[in-house]
């Protein structure tokens, strides 16, 4: 009852109960997937469920035969004999200590069930997570998918660990409480059975009211929120406008607005348990009136002790019932959880119906053949079905395009007719405005996206043939938004081939220029990396970057070089670092920089999906078209 | 901290004294209805009084009565208290931080300021609301219960005043065994969560690499961490039931003992014995209640703490006294200049600065990233104070200017570039509330941005979404400067803020300035020597000084990284891309 995390939750809990679809489905499957590594764990917290009830109705009971059979028989006797009550008294305490056990045991087993089954369901997400295309990612928002994380799987937990055990106790109560009420008096029952109905209308009918005004108050906390996002973002400008006033009377309106809401939302609410809890007082007194007649009367056997048992009884009978109200929806909440859970992880993973594989080969007597150790050559191992033999390709790095079409969505293609050729060792550059398609072409070389067969070809097969994960250990990448990971300098570049030794390590960084700014870092090598690297500037995050593709060694290179805004020194250490990284590979880069563009064999002039233009600078420059008005247009303001 | 959120109660300080006063009322309303029905047992039904069960039960319907009245009263106001100090707060917070400087803004960062804002709001309206209902209702509800025992009988009393002792200090020590585990267990999570946003935002370098695999065995070693310090946590909690039906249990048992014996000795009665049974249920679970509103309290601490931070947090430019209300020309003076950041910090970021510009010139500023362009720039509209040495605007100091005078003079367009939610032309209204549609007009075509806003369906009309995310990079910089244009101001500073802007815009931006606007002074800041060149004076600036000041031609013959500088960008190190951005 401790776990911070849970006040959160509470607070949730106030707000509308959330729409699922197929509530039972879910809930079958989180139980199901609870049960697969838990089940025997589970009965047992059920059957301590029903044994600390049956201990506490004990309990209750115990008090009208205490008054009954213990005391008022001793009342006006000379030498009272207690031993009976003695003997009665162990009793109880002994129904006492099973449902102390049992509550002990049900809390133990119910922290192993949770906990383990949070974890096996973190791993299985994470890990269908880590085989989405990139497509995923790209269509959906980074934020849901970190609130699956981040929110669903502790509203689960919840659900599991508190809400589903007290539904079950709630429902066992109730049943337990309503036999012992109708053994003590069918009559006084029917009067808290229908105080009870009374209760659940009001706080239904107070519920429903809530609702709506808490979905007015999401609405205008969304109103509020937007705005404050809004002007923090763009502070400075308010300020460099003098719009403070301004904001200020505008906030200061949505948030009166937001105030008005939250206010009515939180009034019913607040509301709700007074009622409840004084409907419960009314049913007692009622109980404890008409209890009084009968038992004055001796109406049916009716005691004083009947009546102090029962007047228990009734209060807590109209405890479970507004917990059973709580406690699903609660459960529902936990299951819009579960259902953004199993969306993520039932997402589709990566096709990859490729079956040539990338392996280490040697040259014996002019034939390529497969070996175990690293000799510097790989080779495409090409297994061919209809003859029931295999080939060897090695790997140089030549890619084609033919007639390659492409769309991100079925209706809005973003790639016409593309063809293209690039022999091991060249270099392609892309030039064109942003959303010419730039992107793109890369984006089919790894296969982040697919397309139809036969289009592409590598060394000659077709990728789709390969392997995913062997074509991708060919190809280097970097990225013009630089991503590292929150691990040491040394790890971040090891990333690239995670067996390389420390030399290995520092010869990478050598390469990319990046040794003297590492060196000059805190701890070296040894620094760790914030968030996303950014305790570094965005030149030295590239320089890593580069020394990450450099220990990788791939054949083939796909740059995304960085437009300005780097410092010019580091500017020059990231160019020197590219250049010698492309050195004898071949690299499709989309290009920013003249040099670059002017050094490459082949220069891809796109607009708009389509290529335009093709060749080398100066046969570009003789067509005097697209690429040399831009060339020139740079060149004329200069 | 207390003092400084208790300030923003103010108009609601009534409903939050009422609220604690009603939960008493309420809690003893409940505390009497036991008291009456052991009167029901004592001396009606085990006398036979029907009259006097009919009196108490009527007494009782009284008593529910005026205690629902008081749980109404202190929901209803407890709601008001709680989301009316709320708003309070983000009132105040919201107004604060447009008082801040940019020192205070980047110290706090947009990230936090919206935290503190949203979240750490609710997180201590939430517990405000728990401190007026429950915070007193709970020990209220434990005292009384207690007295009316003692009322009763003393000698089972002390029974129950020994349970709560003993049940207080038995969930004490579990919550700070368990607290200092949650701690750990919460770093892990956010770590977690860390590597999640990692694999979630750089997914394409993991799959580059091949490394999903690599990455899921991380992440469930993490995942595992976060198994065992979460069963570490519960296993002390796992207790916390246990002991609670323990001390309530052993409790009947021992009164149920005692009470036998009394009522057998006749020095006490069966009624009485019922009631204190009551209290008993009551009295520690009024004691667990306080246990969770102490958990949820320490909680919200954290946020009560960040939210004191902004409204104490002063801002460190205020206006002057008697503020000179105009800026005469666009001169500017810069005379022995030191800045840095932070008082205590060692090194000045900027030093020795030391310029002479008059009204009407163009100043180009050149340097790479970190060297101090950008602060530099800011002395000017006074968004930080220098340490030492003066900047002068219009022959005057910039602390005697009144801020907002200073600030519509010199306008400023940012590195970041902000566009907000609303049309084209409110957006550009932000820079004169009552400009003409042609002046903004006006204002776009100088700042070459009337061609495409004209080649938009709506025009000038057309609505900007949140964060501009509608146009490109180079438009939203063109849209700008044109807004920057339309508070007419005496001095325009420019922020590398063509950088997404062809070369050829970037030209004709230039020449618009000089023809249309030739009294102001304007100063570029770029990387491209080519948006400089032409520029009366060029100022380089190397680790947060002016290394060189001069004309193009001066500044290729007398200065190196200069020089250098050029001839990277003229001879094909330049950005080659530029002219496809946004030109053509």
């Amino acid at each position: 009852m401790a776990a911070p995390r849970q006040v959160k939750m509470g607070q949730r809990g106030r707000g509308p109960t959330p729409q699922i679809e197929h509530p039972f489905i879910i809930l079958k499957r989180i139980m199901g997937y609870v049960m697969k590594w838990y089940w025997l764990q589970y009965i047992f917290v059920i059957v301590c469920v029903f044994a600390s009830t049956f201990a506490n109705v004990q309990g209750t009971m115990f008090t009208k035969s205490l008054i009954d059979e213990y005391i008022i028989p001793m009342l006006g006797q000379q030498t009272a004999d207690y031993t009976p009550l003695l003997n009665a008294i162990l009793r109880v305490a002994g129904f006492y200590a099973i449902g102390i056990i049992a509550a002990f045991a049900q809390a133990r087993l119910l922290m192993y069930i949770t906990q383990g089954t949070l974890r096996n369901l973190r791993n299985e997400v994470f890990g269908n997570m880590e085989k989405l295309p990139v497509k995923y990612f790209d269509t959906h928002s980074h934020g849901d998918i970190m609130s699956v994380y981040t929110n669903d799987i502790d509203t689960l937990r919840q659900m599991i660990s508190q809400s589903i055990p007290q539904l079950v106790t709630s429902v066992v109560t109730l049943v337990a409480v309503f036999v012992s009420m109708i053994i003590l008096s069918p009559a006084l029952t029917a009067i808290s059975v229908a105080m009870v109905i009374l209760m659940t209308i009001i706080s239904a009918r107070l519920s429903m009211s809530a609702g709506k005004n808490f979905a007015k108050q999401q609405a205008s906390l969304g109103s509020v929120n937007g705005y404050i996002e809004e002007m923090m973002n763009g502070q400075k400008v308010v300020k460099s406008f003098c719009y403070e006033d301004k904001a200020i009377a505008e906030f200061t309106n949505r948030n009166e607005e937001l105030f008005q809401s939250a206010n009515k939302a939180n009034s019913v609410v607040n509301v709700v348990m007074p009622i409840n809890a004084q409907l419960g007082n009314l049913s007692y007194v009622i109980c404890a009136l008409v209890g009084g007649i009968f038992a004055i009367n001796g109406f049916g056997g009716f005691t004083v002790g009947a009546l102090g048992s029962f007047l228990t009884f009734n209060k807590q009978f109209a405890h479970p019932v507004s917990q059973i109200s709580m406690q699903i929806s609660a459960i529902m909440m936990g299951l819009a959880g579960g259902q953004r859970i199993f969306e993520l992880k039932d997402a589709k993973p990566e096709v990859d119906e490729g079956y040539v594989t990338l392996v280490n080969a040697k040259r014996e007597n002019g034939e390529i053949v497969e070996c175990k150790e690293r000799t510097g050559m790989w080779a495409w191992k090409h297994f061919h079905k209809a003859e029931g033999t295999t080939t060897y390709v090695e790997l140089k790095g030549n890619v084609e395009f033919h007639e390659v079409d492409f769309a991100y969505e079925e209706g809005h293609p973003v790639l016409f007719d593309v063809e293209l050729y690039a022999k091991p060792g060249q270099k392609i550059a892309f030039v064109g405005s942003t959303g010419a398609g730039k992107t793109t072409i890369t984006n089919l070389i790894n296969r982040f996206y697919d397309i139809a067969d036969g289009k592409v070809r590598y060394d000659g097969i077709n990728i789709n043939k390969i392997k995913k994960d062997d074509l991708r250990h060919s190809l280097g990448i970097v990225l013009q938004d630089t991503h590292l990971f929150s691990m040491t300098v040394k790890e971040n570049i090891r990333y690239g081939k995670l067996d390389a030794t420390d030399e290995e390590v520092y010869a990478a960084a050598k390469l990319a220029n990046a040794d003297s700014f590492i060196k000059h870092l805190p701890f070296g090598y040894d620094t760790m990396l914030e968030s996303d690297g950014a305790n570094l500037s965005q030149g030295q995050r590239q320089l890593l970057a580069i020394a990450r593709a450099a220990i990788a060694n791939p054949p083939v290179l796909i740059l995304d070089e960085a437009t300005s805004s780097i410092d010019t020194h580091t500017e020059s250490l990231v160019q020197k670092g590219m250049d010698e990284l492309m050195k004898g590979r071949t690299t499709f880069v989309i290009a920013h920089r003249l040099s670059t563009v002017k050094n490459s064999d082949c220069i891809v002039v796109l607009e708009k999906g389509r290529i335009i233009e093709k060749g080398n600078h100066d046969e570009l420059i003789a067509l005097k078209g697209k690429y040399y008005q831009l060339y020139t247009g740079n060149a004329i303001a200069q | 901290m207390l003092k400084t959120l208790a300030k923003e109660i103010k108009q609601y300080k009534v409903a939050s004294i009422i609220t604690p006063l009603f939960m008493i009322l309420e809690v003893i309303c409940e505390m009497i209805i036991p008291r009456l029905m052991s009167s029901i047992v004592d001396d009606g039904v085990q006398k036979g009084d029907m009259n006097h069960i009919y009196g108490m039960a009527g007494l009782m319907v009284l008593v529910a009565v005026v205690s629902l009245a008081a749980g109404i009263g202190g929901g209803v106001f407890g709601a008001k208290a709680s989301t009316g100090f709320a708003k309070n707060l983000r009132e105040s917070m919201f107004k604060n931080i447009q008082k801040f400087s940019f020192k205070e803004i980047d110290k706090y960062s947009t990230a936090g300021l919206v935290t503190r804002l949203t979240t750490d709001v609710t997180n201590v309206q939430n517990a405000y609301q728990m401190i007026l209902r429950m915070f007193v209702r709970s020990p209220m509800s434990l005292i009384i219960a207690m007295i009316m025992a003692f009322m009763i009988d003393g000698r089972i009393a002390s029974v129950y005043l020994v349970a709560v002792i003993f049940l207080a200090t038995g969930l004490g020590i579990l919550m700070v065994l368990a607290m200092k585990h949650f701690r750990r267990l919460f770093e892990k999570y956010d770590k977690l969560n860390e590597s999640v946003q990692e694999n979630v935002s750089s997914i394409r370098v993991v799959k580059a690499y091949v490394r999903e695999d690599y990455e899921k065995e991380k992440f469930n070693e993490a995942s595992g961490a976060i198994y065992k310090l979460g069963l570490a946590a519960e296993k002390v909690l796992s207790f916390n039931n246990p002991i609670m039906i323990f001390t309530i249990n052993a409790c009947i048992l021992i009164i149920s003992w005692l009470g036998a014996h009394f009522i057998v000795a006749e020095t006490l009665t069966t009624g009485d014995l019922l009631a204190l049974l009551n209290y008993c249920m009551n009295i520690l679970f009024s004691l667990m209640m306080l246990s969770m509103v102490f958990v949820m309290l320490t909680m919200s601490a954290a946020s009560a703490k960040r939210i004191s931070e902004v409204l104490e947090q002063e801002s460190s430019i205020v206006n002057p006294e008697k503020p000179v209300m105009e800026v005469g020309n666009g001169d500017i003076v810069f005379k022995n200049v030191n800045f840095k950041y932070h008082d205590d910090g060692e090194n000045y970021v900027l030093s020795d600065l030391n310029v002479n510009i008059k009204s009407g010139q163009t100043i180009g500023v050149i340097g790479g990233t970190g060297t101090g362009k950008t602060t530099f720039v800011s002395l000017i509209s006074r968004f930080y104070d220098v340490n030492e040495g003066e900047v002068l605007v219009g022959g005057k100091n910039v602390r005697e200017y009144d801020l907002d005078v200073l600030r519509d003079n010199v306008a400023m367009v940012l590195q970041k570039n902000e566009l907000f939610t609303g049309t084209i032309l409110d957006n550009l209204r932000w820079g004169d509330e009552k400009a003409t549609e042609e002046d903004c007009i006006k204002a776009a075509k100088i700042a070459q941005a009337h061609d495409f806003v004209s080649s938009f369906p709506d025009g000038y009309n057309t609505k900007i979404e949140q964060g501009g995310t509608n146009v490109s990079g180079g438009q939203k910089q063109r849209l700008c400067i044109a807004r920057a244009l339309l508070k007419k101001p005496k001095i325009l500073i420019l922020d590398d803020s063509t950088s997404a802007v062809d070369t050829a815009t970037d030209s004709k931006i230039r020449t618009g300035f000089r023809t249309e606007l030739p009294d102001m002074t304007k100063i570029i800041i770029s990387q491209r020597i080519s948006s400089v060149m032409d520029a009366d004076q060029i100022i380089v600036i190397e680790d947060g000084t002016f290394s060189a000041i001069g004309t193009h031609e001066e500044l290729l013959k007398s200065n190196e990284m200069y020089a250098s500088l050029y001839e990277a960008q003229t001879s094909g190190s330049g950005d080659f891309d530029e002219a496809a951005k946004g030109g053509v």
